[in-house]
Formats: C-alpha cells, structure tokens, sequence
C-alpha cells in the first residue's frame, strides 16, 4: 500500500453461509468510506470477478483478503492456497475459518454418513437407484467436475499461514470496521501470526449486564424449559451458557434477550480449547461439594459436546478426537 | 475460460458465478456447429445440516440452522422454530405469533432490498453488458447518486437495528424458541419499530418507482424481460392464508400448474406426501419435484413436475394481496405481464420475479406495520408458552424470500434430534433455475456470435432474478456458488472463449 494506489481489498466465501459477506456490508454509511480508500478486487457475493481475474493477478497484489467460512473441499483449499499466494495480508475472518465454526460439527459424522442422510437415506430422497454426487461425471457431451468432498472440516490455518483472526459468527459489524481502519491506517502490520482483531482478551461475562448474585448452580435447565428471572445471571438460574469461557467483543448480545451464549467468538484469555476452559469454569460454581455430586449435576447438560463446541469443533487440541 | 472436452466439445466455463450468495459454476458445451449442446449448472459443495442436527437437542436448531445461511436466517430461525412449536405439541400465544411474523415482514423487506440493490438490480441499472468492474453495489451508489445510497443504507441499517430488537444480534438473531420468543417487546421498542415499518413502506414504494423509470422505462430492458430467452411456463408453490392471499410466515402450500389451475393446496406438514429430490452424480444440489406430476428431466410444461417457488410464483398462487398498496402494485404487474389485472393467468417471464419481488417488498412492509400497531404486540405475558408434551415431531415453514422451506425434525422423548430433514428455498428452484440458464445460453449463444463477458453476464442474470441462495442449498453438502460457464465444440476446438472484463482495479 502506498500513498498513491489505493488498497486492493478480498472478501471470499468458502466452507461458509454468506453471514460474514452481510456482516462487511453492515459496516454501512462506512461502506463508503472503505471503498473510497480501497479497491474491491474480488468479491463473488458483490461483484463481478472471476478466479481466472485472481489468477491474473501479481504474488502480493491483494492488500487485506478476508476469508471466511471453513475448508471442506478441493476447491476451497485451492482457493486458500490462491488468495494467500496474491494476498500480503491473510485474514481469517469469523468462527468458521478461524475454528470450523457451526458445520464443523460435522466433524461428528463420518462423510458417508452427511452423504446418506442428505442423498439416500432422506425422506423426501427419490434415488432408487442410489445415486451420489461424483467427482466426475462422463455426461453425452463432456466431462462433468465437482470438487473432492474432504473428511473433516478444516481451518483456514489448517492450510496456509495466517495473519490475522477476526473472530465471531459473524463478526459485529462495528468490531469490522475498527480492524479496517486500524489496518488501512496502517496500525497494523501486513504480517502478523495468527493474531486475534476485533475482539478483546477479557470473557462475555465481563460485557454482560445480568447480575452475579454469587449464587451456586443446583440444577440445569434447558432455555425452552422456564422461563429466566430477568436481569440475573442464566448460568446462575442453571441454564447453560458459555459467556465465562469465551472472548468477548460481541457486546454480550444474545443475553440481551434472555438466550445463553453460545461461544461463537471462542475461547477467552489463554485457553485454547474452549470447551475444557467452560468445565473448568464451570467447576467452582456448582453447588456440589461431592465429586459425585458434581459429575451427577454436569450429567443434567445435554449434548456437552456440541454445546460447549458450538464453533470450535475444528480446533486444533480436538483433532483425533471426532 | 473455454477448453476442449475428450467428447470433442467446446467448454465455456463461468466460475464462479457472482452476485449472489453461495458458490455456483456453469459449463456450458457447444457442438460443431458452435450451437449450445448442453449447459450444467453446477453446485459444488455439501456442509450435511441433516446429519449433524442429529443428537442435538431440537431447541438448539433454531440456533443452529440459521447458519446454513447468513443472508436469511431469520427464515431458517422461523421455520426451525415453528417446527420446535409442533416437535412439542404448543399452541402459541397470539403474541408470540404476532412477534414471530412482525419480525419476519421487517426482515423481508430487508432482505428483497438487498437482492433488489445489491445483486440483481446492477444488470439494470448498469447495464447487462457494462464493465463488470462497476456492475455492483458501488457503480449503483456512483450511478443513482448518495441521496438514494442513503435511502438503501439505511433500510438495511434499520433493517438490521429491527433484528437486534427481537433478536439481539442484527445478523443471526437467536430469539425464536420452541413456544414463542424470548422475550416480550416494550412499548419502546415497538415505537422505534412503528417508526422503522414506517420507513420501509415508503422504501418499498420508492423502490417500485425506481424499477418503473429503471427498467419498464426502457424500452430495450421490457424487451428482454418479454422476449428475451427468459421463460419457462412451469407450476407454481408459495404459502397462502385462508383466503388464498400471500403470507411469508404462516398458511398452507398452494400449488397452481402453468395455467393457473390450483393442482393441490396442503398443510406443510403433509409435504411428503407432495414433494420428493431427485439427485443426480454431477452437483451436490438435489432436484426436487411434484410427485402428482412425476419427474421428467429439466423440462417446463404441465406435463413435468419441475415448479418454482419464488416472489413470482407467491404472486402466481396468491388470489390477492393482503394489504391494499401490494395489492395496486400486484394488479399493475399482472395487467402489463398478462393483461389480465385479476392475476388469474400465471407470469412466467424470468426477469419478471425481479418485479415481483418488489411488490412483496411493500406487502412485507404494509403488514409489519400493521402488526406493529396492534395494541397486543406489546403484551407482557403472551409472548411465550412453556411445553407441557413430550416432544416427537415437528414440521415448520415458511417462505425464504427465495423459496418455500421446510424444516422437519424427529427426536426422542427428551427432545434429542433422532432424524431431521430439509428442503431449503433455492433448492426448490433448482431444476428451473438449471433450465433457466440453459435456455439463456442456447438463446444467446450462436455460431459467429462473440461469446463476449457481456454476453455471459446476460446468462448469470437467468439464475440471478432467482435470488438464489447456495449457502441455503447446499446445507446438505458444502456448496460452491460462484459461478463458470465454458463451452467446447464437438470437433475439440475452442469456439469461443467467454472472457470477463479485464481486471477491474478501479472497482471501488
């Protein structure tokens, strides 16, 4: 970037739902302003450029390439290899590329178990024959090609270095447009390893405003069960919720409206995996003085796995693990 | 991009596909005589929802699910919820009911400006063939100037703000619970609500009358919508009230064949009874159908169980509109379509769902408001019912603005998911959508024509007045949207060679 050419900014979408393209374009009358100071030079949910444009480009070209969404097939990985190629700066932006995000928990099932389930074996499926989506297919008129299907969601960084990480699912719009500015105004530099933006190292109970009334969790409820007492802790009134072990930046903003956090901008402090750090938290606020008891209280939460793994069953202390 | 296939075709490639959400390609295949002889529209990813909801408990998917898309998951929140609703047998409170569709109208409006603006609206108002590097958002806010950028900020901006209200986050709001929503709405809230429906019926209004001096202004764009390669007489699904009227939230499933006839109308929670997938080894994406009508191949005609399910198609099974500015609008389109303001005779022009979206727009709209100022929107205690049954199974839809969705859930008797099942907006439109940009091609595509990236684009815009949403689709498998066309010739030559426009460094 000099003073004379403008940025040249990337958004891309891989293993992703389109929440991190809508969370740029929330950034709103702001929007102007980053276009008035970069260039868009690809974008597919926005605008017109193709990968034979990105392939055309020079090593280095693109200024700020924010990735999102996971890596789950060939073509993914081969655009991860691309844009970190053409990109001086690599950022992984939201929980899908950060940590695998919500379809990493199909890291749970095998590939022929996703496949079964959306092509045979489906109630509305009318495949007689048992017909599954092929890498290639011999039609009357030439080769037909879809990418490889890989085995497991992957991180971003499981593929290429990392700059940056901007966390969230998705990332608040005004946490975007700090790092945007702070990164065109060059306060950071191009280079970086896996550094967190947009987020802070303190937890979402620390921008929460329920109460804490210090009180010890007797028993858990599921959010559909009771309703809440308002203005009080949900982890105290026994509905689970992962505030305590997971990063803040988001403003808190599911307990806002009474529903319990879910991690989505993922571990806080130190802690790599955010599920342990939750039962670890979790730990000294149960009203058991037993082990036994204890065990017999975490017992209540169901599906631990894919609650206090919502956005980070990708990550890597998990690996092996599926 | 164009190659040379092993079968002696021309391929011209478009990938990936833009300006919609989720990744696509297009290969289209030219025979010797430089004619189309096939085109594929591809979906290159699968991300396996279905599986995955398995052995969560089902009050988790109306918070799951709405990541199989960030552009509509209030739609995905919606359905999930309601499924939750009937996995537990409850009857919800007026309230609750009331709040559920006043936040979906407010998101509906949204979401067709987003569509409207953003990605299909910059072939019109750039122009189909103009430089691709300006044919986006950014050459729309140069062309129509800030006044108007302002107006479109800011019903997203307010849009969003809405979200936030019910939801607490502006993208992926998480309140909609099995038996109502999280929380009630305070008479505060629902003052800035007042406010903010105010504003989008007169956005929607203003949007109808930019696409009257846009589009129906010009001679040469009613050509194209009218005679261009743009139509497919095909049957009709979208979600009527008791009076045969649109509604996005709540109704039945009425399908109407290309005459308009209604061929059944049925609650959602019959729909297997009514719809199956197809699927087929080349994409990821299933091809569902009517089974009264049986599987044909990606054919239009009463003879094919191919339908669409898009703003056109909701306005081709609706008998009217449920609010009176929608309901002008609604007899505008259908008297210049089909010269018959009653809307008894189906539309059928492609392009045309980009009206029909528009009307929508202002029926969202005129209803959020209504509902906004019903004295009991803001009751304290109807807002939510707790589960008193032990949970089974559950079917919830609505209609995406792209489509008519179906979320199903099966669960054991602790309301873990054993089973649940999908079938998304876009997907619905798959087969006509590959029809669609097979007909443009073939259309468009002729010996000695330039294969130019003008011409290309006019091929996308087949696919984009669906809106479609691939993030949605391939909810099942991780799908690529973005999109390729290539064309090969039966001698292995390149007959021609589709180009974008040279890089764009000055896209802004």
């Amino acid at each position: 970037m000099n003073a004379v050419s403008k940025a040249k900014v990337a958004m891309y979408w891989a293993g992703s739902c389109g929440g991190c393209d809508i969370s740029l374009l929330e950034i709103g009358p702001h929007l102007l302003e980053l276009v008035a100071a970069a260039d868009v030079v690809f974008w597919p949910c926005a605008a017109d450029f193709k990968y034979h444009h990105v392939a055309s480009y020079p090593d280095g070209y693109i200024d700020l390439c924010l990735f999102n969404g996971s890596v789950r097939n060939s073509e993914q990985e081969r655009m991860a290899r691309l844009l970190r190629q053409k990109s001086k700066t690599l950022v992984a932006y939201g929980a899908c590329a950060i940590s695998g995000g919500i379809p990493a928990l199909a890291n749970l099932a095998t590939p022929e178990e996703l496949f079964a389930r959306s092509y045979t074996d489906c109630p509305s499926v009318d495949n007689p024959g048992g017909v599954l989506p092929r890498t290639e297919t011999e039609s009357l008129v030439g080769e037909l090609e879809i990418p490889h299907f890989y085995p497991q969601v992957l991180r971003l960084s499981d593929i290429v270095e990392v700059d940056y990480l901007i966390p969230g699912c998705p990332p608040q719009a005004t946490r975007v447009w700090e790092v945007c500015q702070a990164f065109l105004g060059g306060a950071l530099p191009a280079r970086a390893h896996e550094q967190l933006a947009g987020c802070t190292d303190k937890s979402v109970c620390d921008e929460c405003t329920l109460e804490k009334r210090l009180v010890k969790i007797s028993g858990f409820r599921r959010h559909h069960e009771a309703i809440p007492e308002p203005g009080w802790c949900l982890l105290e009134q026994g509905f689970v919720c992962l505030g305590a072990a997971t990063r803040s930046g988001c403003g808190a903003l599911c307990t806002k409206v009474n529903m319990p956090c879910r991690g989505c901008y993922g571990p806080s402090g130190e802690a790599r995996d955010q599920g342990a750090a939750f039962i670890g938290a979790l730990g000294s606020l149960l009203n058991a003085e037993l082990e036994a008891r204890a065990g017999e209280l975490i017992d209540q939460i169901v599906d631990p796995a894919g609650t206090f793994y919502r956005f980070t069953m990708s990550d890597g202390d998990l690996k092996g693990h599926r | 991009m164009s190659t040379t296939t092993s079968s002696g075709t021309r391929r011209i490639s478009i990938d990936p596909v833009t300006r919609l959400e989720g990744h696509g390609k297009i290969d289209i295949f030219l025979d010797a005589d430089g004619e189309v002889a096939d085109c594929f529209f591809q979906v290159p990813e699968l991300r396996g929802f279905e599986r995955f909801c398995e052995g969560r408990p089902v009050e988790e998917l109306p918070r799951i699910t709405p990541r199989i898309c960030g552009v509509c998951p209030e739609a995905h929140l919606m359905a999930s919820a309601k499924a939750c609703d009937e996995v537990y047998g409850i009857e919800l409170p007026p309230t609750a009911r009331m709040l559920r569709e006043l936040q979906y109208c407010l998101f509906y409006v949204t979401d067709h400006a987003t569509h409207f603006y953003a990605l299909g609206g910059p072939d019109f108002v750039m122009g189909p063939e103009s430089d691709p590097a300006t044919r986006n958002l950014i050459g729309v806010i140069g062309k129509v100037g800030l006044e108007i950028a302002g107006k479109v900020i800011r019903c997203r901006q307010w849009g969003h703000e809405a979200a936030a209200i019910f939801g607490g986050r502006p993208v992926n709001p998480v309140n909609a619970i099995p038996g109502g929503m999280s929380k009630p709405l305070s008479a505060e809230e629902r003052n800035r609500l007042d406010e903010i429906a105010c504003y989008m019926v007169e956005f929607a209004e203003f949007t109808l009358e930019l696409f009257r001096s846009v589009v129906l202004g010009n001679q040469q764009y009613v050509d194209l919508i009218l005679n261009g390669p743009y139509r497919h007489a095909t049957y009709s699904m979208g979600l009527v009230d008791a009076k045969n009227r649109s509604n996005y939230y709540d109704g039945e499933v009425r399908v109407v064949d290309p005459d308009g006839r209604e061929l059944v109308k049925y609650p959602p929670r019959d729909y297997l009874q009514h719809v199956a997938e197809r699927v087929e080894p080349w994409t990821y994406l299933k091809f569902p159908y009517l089974k009264a009508v049986g599987w044909k191949g990606l054919v239009d005609g009463k003879e094919s169980g191919v339908y669409r399910a898009t703003p056109q198609s909701r306005l081709n099974v609706a008998d009217a509109m449920s609010t009176p500015k929608a309901q002008a609008a609604y007899e505008q389109y259908f008297e210049t379509l089909t010269g018959d303001r009653s809307g008894k005779r189906p539309v059928h022009h492609t392009l045309a769902i980009h009206w029909a979206r528009v009307v929508e727009m202002i029926n969202a709209a005129e209803r959020a408001l209504e509902l906004v100022r019903d004295p009991e929107i803001t009751n304290q205690e109807k807002y939510r019912a707790l589960p008193t049954r032990t949970p089974s199974e559950g079917v919830g839809c609505v209609e995406a603005p792209r489509g008519t969705l179906t979320h199903h859930y099966i669960t054991d008797e602790n309301g873990i998911v054993r089973r649940a099942n999908l079938i998304v907006g876009t997907t619905n439109n798959h087969a006509a959508i590959s029809m669609s940009i097979k007909q443009a091609a073939q259309g468009l595509i002729h010996r000695g024509v330039e294969v130019s990236e003008g011409l290309l684009n006019k091929i996308e815009m087949a696919f984009r007045a669906y809106d479609p949403c691939y993030g949605c689709a391939t909810h099942s498998l991780p799908g690529q949207m973005p999109m390729t066309v290539r064309v090969r010739a039966a001698d292995g030559t390149v007959l021609a060679e589709g180009r974008r426009a040279a890089r764009g460094s000055d896209n802004g």
